[in-house]
């Protein structure tokens, strides 16, 4: 036999919504092919509206998908399940629980885990992302990155064969963003878990990912797929490489293909 | 946070001594700013007590008006320790059938108005099916109800407890629902995400989060419901608190009268103060309630 069956299948995924407002019905992505290998660290990025976080919640199984099929180890995707686990652009964390409580608020949701083993892990894995000492901190006392951090080890915590991330440094100051994209690969880099990374950032795309897929302003279509082959463990001066740069440059020609408006459409959409 | 909270957490530098240090916070809190609050405001009591002394001893001798309109603060202080002491007036009878009343219909109110609020909170039909009983309840003044709770209940304890228990009931119900309504959508999509069973959910993402809706609905009902017992006993009753008040004044004893409108004050800045309390407790989380 050839290669083994990738870890993820999406076949011309479609996700449409219902806008009450407008009584309209809106199609957000339309037609997504692609597979995720096992172990593979994937990057989404497209135009801001593109569909990237709706494709995201798609495969967490949060919405239902319009048409196509959806598959992780061959196995259909209905609905939120445990062998996915989301880390989300907004931490979400319990503000009335401490740190501890909040990484273990995963496994307790999924009810797969005596409280004495979840403890203990949840110990660890605040140990692996960086919190030792924080383990009694409420959210509303922790940074924005230190919050991160909370709702990264909630989700690796539920052991999940794949990590889907939304955003997640989307929100924090340039310099902890970078912090956080070397945090998470080292982290990553312990088990390798098959990784879906949305993101609008190109330079964060490139810099995390094995693969970047580009998609189409919407509704969202795969435009592109990138392989990047920068060798790991890559520090953060990679990010002035040569060959960094001229990843940044295809991926930066594409996007701009899909933002691109006439002069005519600008000066119509001026108000007058 | 004010810079004077901040530079009390500025590090000592080290070799600097206590003096350099004040010199450097210009803004250093001087220690009775502490007790500020409490300080003027007992100034201002004080000084709001002497002027009524002042003014009730003056009319007093120079008879303006009849000495009963107003009797002084040291009289109703007299009239207070007689309220409790007189072995004729029996007050612990009226106490305990007012605080009977009370406590029945206010928990009870509690039970149902923590029932019907999360209930409604969390269940948008039923909202919609009793929306319009809560609107057109709670926009009607309840005490309106007395002279038909009378008729159905009689002039005992049973009419009370409902003025009671229909006054406390709504700020309970719309806080409580509020609360629940208002629970965060991201924390649901996060406990959605990991799959979590509704009954996990509304116990571990959404009453938390209710907590401090509920317990400020429970607090305004103490004041709604120290309300209905009063109000009722005056329209009509045997006894109690209200009635008290009623019969001190159709006989012209007002100093009596007013300690024992300040006994009721009193019982109602207590409660809400313990509620606040409790209130407080429950959010150790927020930073700015660590000290």
């Amino acid at each position: 036999m050839g290669a083994p069956p990738a870890k993820l299948v999406a076949r011309d995924i479609v996700v449409e919504y219902w806008l009450p407002r407008s009584e309209q019905l809106f199609t957000a992505v339309d037609g997504v092919t692609l597979e995720i290998e096992s172990g593979e660290f994937v990057a989404i990025v497209g135009p801001s509206g593109c569909g990237k976080t709706t494709f995201l919640n798609a495969v967490d199984g949060l919405i239902p998908i319009a048409g196509g099929s959806l598959t992780l180890d061959g196995a259909e995707i209905h609905g939120p399940g445990r062998d996915r686990a989301m880390v989300f652009q907004q931490p979400g964390l319990l503000p009335w629980r401490t740190v501890l409580g909040n990484v273990m608020f995963g496994v307790e949701a999924q009810g797969t885990m005596s409280k004495a083993d979840a403890l203990r892990l949840a110990k660890l894995q605040i140990e692996v992302v960086g919190l030792e000492g924080f383990e009694d901190a409420y959210p509303l006392e922790l940074s924005g990155g230190m919050q991160q951090r909370v709702n990264l080890a909630r989700a690796l915590l539920t052991d999940p064969e794949m990590l889907l991330l939304d955003e997640p440094f989307a929100a924090l100051d340039a310099q902890t963003r970078e912090m956080m994209q070397l945090e998470l690969l080292r982290i990553w880099n312990r088990d390798r878990k098959t990784a879906l990374f949305i993101t609008h950032d190109i330079k964060e795309a490139i810099y995390l990912a094995d693969r970047v897929i580009v998609f189409t302003k919407r509704p969202g279509r795969v435009k592109h797929s990138i392989e990047i082959e920068i060798p790991r463990p890559r520090g953060l001066r990679v990010k002035r490489d040569p060959k960094f740069v001229a990843y940044e440059d295809e991926i930066w020609d594409s996007i701009q293909e899909e933002i691109a408006v006439k002069p005519e459409r600008l000066l119509a959409g001026m108000p007058g | 946070m004010s810079i004077k909270e901040i530079d009390r957490l500025l590090p000592e530098t080290r070799g600097e001594t206590t003096r350099t240090r004040d010199r450097r916070s210009v803004v250093r809190p001087k220690r009775w700013r502490r007790y500020e609050a409490l300080l003027v405001g007992t100034i201002s009591v004080t000084a709001f007590l002497a002027a009524w002394q002042g003014v009730a001893v003056a009319n007093q001798s120079a008879k303006w008006m009849p000495a009963l309109f107003l009797p002084s603060p040291t009289d109703t202080a007299d009239a207070f320790v007689k309220l409790f002491t007189d072995p004729r007036q029996n007050i612990w009878a009226d106490l305990g059938t007012s605080g009977f009343e009370f406590a029945t219909g206010y928990i009870a109110a509690s039970v149902f108005g923590l029932a019907l609020g999360i209930g409604m909170g969390w269940y948008t039909r039923f909202q919609y099916a009793l929306d319009p009983f809560v609107n057109f309840l709670y926009a009607t003044p309840r005490i309106v109800l007395i002279p038909l709770f009378i008729i159905w209940f009689g002039i005992d304890w049973q009419s009370k407890v409902a003025v009671i228990f229909l006054g406390a009931l709504f700020p309970m119900i719309i806080n409580t629902m509020a609360g629940v309504r208002n629970t965060d959508a991201a924390l649901l999509r996060v406990a959605r995400s990991f799959g979590a069973p509704e009954m996990l959910v509304f116990r571990r993402v959404v009453l938390p989060g209710a907590v401090p809706f509920i317990l400020t609905g429970l607090r305004l009902g103490v004041g709604h419901a120290l309300t209905g017992v009063v109000v009722a006993e005056l329209v009509a009753a045997r006894h109690g608190i209200g009635k008290l008040i009623s019969d001190f004044g159709v006989t012209f004893q007002t100093p009596k009268m007013f300690a024992a409108v300040i006994f009721i004050a009193g019982t109602g800045v207590l409660l809400t103060w313990a509620l606040q309390r409790i209130e407080n407790r429950f959010q150790t989380w927020r930073p700015q309630f660590k000290s």
